[in-house]
């Protein structure tokens, strides 16, 4: 067993997990307290790290870079559910999926419009290039960050959302959204709020992540549907769902990509196992979604108060 | 359906039907083969369409994953191909079959949810069907698969020629058209669209609404898999590229643009789809912004989609 | 006496702490028109969805017919001749008012996998839909939109499409549910004409309704069943109208 690769591939797996979780978190809340369904959710994603690249090629300050996409995206994100998605929370799903994957084509045209077609390198300051090694085991600075950053913003999300006004109301109205109208809470404030901090997290999720493939069109239209699995997995509108999903879901495509055709290889001849791996390492998380809303429809941890 | 329709809806219909069965014929006397492709395209988009509002439009059932069955049937022909096995009938019931057994396996599961599940979870299968296709090098993985020879048939029905096939593609297509008609119509079509409005009723009437929904739904897949093989004969190339969820998405934004539940409607709305897409991007590299912006102005502004637009002309 | 249509043993249903459905036993008879009474949570409501199959019951067993049909679905129970109305009208509303009492009559005639001929063309089965309209009135109205009749024409159509798959018994919801004094007494006219021929089981809040309809009456409180009994008897019994009725009614 090569241990070192196993760690490597563990960091990675975790390294997705977070990243997933970014998106997730804001998607799981939208979806479950508005009940609105955001194909563009990965649009976020992409310009968030466009931002963070624009600001970095100004400044040469990634610091800078990540804090004016955090802002910027929050703007995007406020511009979409003032403008658009506040007019169909009470449409029905088609809708939704239509505007959004309208959203998605005006989105990705815009982006090669103002930045062209050829993705966009961002460079890391020296300090976060380099590597941490610890005895016989290598790390790349960079990826350990990821995770520490990902690591933060769950934990600052979760005391947010458990200790926190905006928390209770946020918790109220995934499960019970006339209990909030009815408190005589500003509604239309809270969604705005809700939809403009997701667009933030998605967009964190680009910037951390397009330093080691670039930014480029479209980069979110295949990890949103992943985002969209943890969402379903975890259960809609549940954070903490959405969290452990994440990590699980993470992991197990990690590490199936490395390990499944070992795996195979003991129960199938070699190149059976060569060929079946792949394919079955990609689909196991839409196995796993599928066996989940077979099984446990409401996913593994629904939001308290929902049937 | 008999006697010419006194409707203004009716009568474009019925003139778009006119102009498409000599179509071939115009383009060569205009010598313009390169609107037979694009004609013929359009109406193998169609029939998957056509499929897709059987159970979106009239169904209720949002498949967010009905590209999986163009894949099918284009792989039906595709991978026999690639073993040098060209009979059509071949072909056309691998592809039957395929899509029959998968549509009732996926079905069976994604029909005990409902909503925005239910959206999730075609999508789900859909992407392991991308996947698998992606994966097997044997078949060109990403790459795809060139298809030398179109399926074979007899004579008189060759799909060899684009003007044979364009007849084959329009064959289907009113096959399809008239097919679902007929569905729609009959006990088993009242029984699906009762239980898009309104299903505890059709519950309490004694209907179980979970497996009239499974056989629509594999026959929707069955007709959306001969549009696959008609597109896998046509490009001559396939790939996973054909599946992805983007492409699901299309098929509906062409349900919607017609207008969803409606006879005619698919046909339209892919019809306008594909000349738009072909027409925008003459103009501009960026006609995907304008494609985005008229997706969103058609859900805040736009209910019915062109039917919807046209009978309402008929009421004025 | 003839033998029990309709036969409940012991049910019981608990949501959490609270007791929906305590001990039931109850039989309704062939040809009779039965009602349940009850104030307000007594659990009628939980009940009819247990008989119509919506819930099922923690403990106990519905005999219908001479067959337990506890385990049976909604649709099941439909198809074996135990039709209902809702409480709340739940029709087809983008139909007409034929289309709905066709749908009916498919659903009482066998499985409806018939692909090809339009049901348009079926005339047996537009003279049986008709026939039921005709039945509640509704005739003259075949061709409307459910969505645009009146909320009692609606509510008459829901008891056609109940009728119209030849049931062997209906149960009503509340039929009166939501209707002015004119339309009340339409519907009770409607009703007291299915008498003999069809075994009811009708819940109703109206009393009026109730004590000029029923053949018996069972009286519901916290669950359970404390009497059942013709309307005269009942009209006299002390435990009821201390429990129920107050001292206004009786």
């Amino acid at each position: 067993m090569d241990w070192n690769l196993l760690i490597t591939q563990l960091l990675n797996g975790l390294q997705l997990g977070l990243l997933l979780f970014l998106l997730a978190s804001g998607l799981t809340l939208i979806f479950g307290i508005m009940d609105f369904i955001n194909l563009s959710h990965g649009s976020f994603y992409m310009i968030g790290a466009y931002f963070c690249g624009s600001v970095v090629a100004k400044s040469g300050s990634f610091v800078a870079g990540i804090l004016f996409g955090l802002i910027g995206m929050f703007a995007v994100g406020a511009l979409v559910e003032w403008f658009i998605a506040r007019k169909l929370y009470r449409a029905d799903h088609l809708d939704h999926v239509l505007v959004t994957f309208g959203l998605i084509l005006i989105f990705d045209t815009l982006v090669h419009l103002i930045w062209g077609a050829a993705g966009m390198a961002i460079p890391l300051p020296q300090v976060l290039n380099g590597q941490m090694t610890l005895g016989d085991l290598v790390f790349p600075i960079y990826r350990l960050l990821i995770i520490f950053a990902g690591l933060l913003v769950a934990g600052i999300l979760f005391i947010l959302v458990t200790k926190t006004r905006l928390g209770m109301l946020i918790r109220a109205g995934a499960s019970n959204r006339t209990m909030v109208e009815a408190l005589g809470i500003n509604i239309n404030r809270l969604f705005l709020i809700v939809f403009a901090l997701g667009a933030a997290m998605a967009g964190l999720a680009g910037m951390l992540i397009a330093p080691i493939t670039e930014a480029s069109i479209g980069m979110g239209n295949d990890i949103i549907i992943v985002a969209f699995v943890v969402v379903i997995v975890g259960g809609i509108g549940s954070v903490k769902g959405a969290f452990y999903a994440a990590l699980i879901l993470g992991l197990i495509d990690t590490m199936s990509r490395s390990y499944l055709d070992a795996l195979l290889k003991l129960a199938m001849p070699v190149t059976y196992a060569e060929t079946a791996a792949p394919a079955l390492s990609a689909m196991l998380i839409y196995i796993l979604m599928a066996g989940v809303l077979a099984f446990r429809p409401q996913g593994l941890f629904p939001p308290a108060g929902l049937k | 359906m008999i006697g010419f329709p006194q409707s203004i809806s009716g009568r474009v219909y019925a003139a778009i039907l006119l102009i498409l069965a000599p179509a071939p014929f115009i383009f060569e006397w205009i010598n313009q083969p390169f609107y037979l492709d694009l004609l013929s395209r359009a109406l193998i988009l169609a029939i998957a369409v056509i499929s897709l509002n059987l159970i979106l439009g009239f169904g209720g059932m949002i498949s967010l994953g009905h590209a999986a069955y163009i894949g099918i049937g284009a792989y039906s022909v595709g991978i026999p191909a690639y073993y040098d096995y060209y009979n059509g009938w071949l072909h056309l019931a691998l592809a039957l079959a395929v899509s029959a057994s998968f549509a009732l396996i996926t079905g069976a599961i994604s029909l005990r949810t409902k909503g925005v599940y239910f959206i999730m979870i075609t999508m789900a299968f859909s992407q392991m069907v991308y996947f698998t296709f992606l994966s097997l090098e044997e078949y060109g993985a990403d790459d795809g698969l060139v298809i030398y020879s179109r399926s074979e048939f007899p004579q008189w029905m060759t799909m060899d020629g684009g003007t044979s096939l364009y007849y084959w593609i329009f064959a289907l297509l009113l096959l399809s058209l008239f097919f679902t008609y007929r569905l729609v119509y009959s006990r088993f079509g009242r029984v699906i669209v009762g239980a898009k409005f309104n299903e505890q009723r059709m519950q309490a009437l004694g209907f179980n609404t979970y497996r009239y929904r499974l056989v629509c739904y594999v026959i929707s897949a069955m007709i959306c898999s001969l549009a696959g093989v008609l597109l896998g004969n046509f490009t001559g190339f396939i790939s996973p590229d054909m599946i992805g969820w983007a492409r699901s998405g299309e098929l509906i934004f062409m349900v919607i643009i017609g207008g969803a539940g409606t006879f005619f409607g698919p046909l339209v709305g892919t019809i306008a789809f594909v000349l738009l897409e072909e027409f925008l991007s003459l103009i501009t590299v960026y006609w995907h912004l304008i494609f985005g912006l008229m997706l969103v102005a058609l859900v805040l502004y736009g209910k019915g989609g062109i039917h919807g637009w046209l009978s309402r002309l008929d009421r004025n | 006496m003839t033998e029990p249509l309709l036969k409940i043993h012991d049910l019981n249903k608990h949501f959490g702490g609270i007791v929906a459905t305590d001990h039931v036993n109850l039989e309704v008879e062939k040809g009779l028109i039965h009602a349940i009474i009850g104030p307000n949570g007594a659990g009628k409501t939980t009940l009819i969805a247990q008989l119509s199959g919506q819930i099922k019951p923690d403990s106990g067993d519905i005999e219908f017919g001479g067959h337990s049909i506890t385990g049976y679905s909604v649709a099941h129970r439909a198809r074996a001749g135990l039709a209902r109305s809702f409480q709340i009208t739940s029709v087809v509303m983008p139909m007409t008012l034929l289309q709905n009492v066709m749908l009916a009559v498919q659903g009482g005639s066998g499985h409806s996998f018939h692909f090809w001929t339009p049901v348009s063309e079926d005339a047996e089965m537009q003279a049986a839909a008709m026939a039921s309209l005709a039945e509640v009135g509704l005739e003259d109205r075949a061709e409307r939109i459910a969505a645009n009749v009146s909320h009692g024409e609606q509510r008459q159509l829901e008891v056609a499409m109940a009728l119209a798959m030849k049931p062997r018994m209906l149960l009503l919801d509340e039929p009166m549910a939501g209707m002015g004094k004119e339309e009340g007494a339409m519907m009770v006219e409607i009703l007291n004409r299915l008498r003999g021929d069809m075994t009811i089981l009708l819940v109703e809040h109206d009393m009026d309704a109730v004590f000029s309809l029923a053949d018996k009456l069972s009286v519901l409180v916290n669950g359970h069943i404390i009497a059942t009994d013709t309307v005269e008897n009942i009209r006299s019994n002390h435990e009821v109208q201390k429990a129920y009725l107050g001292d206004g009614h009786a």
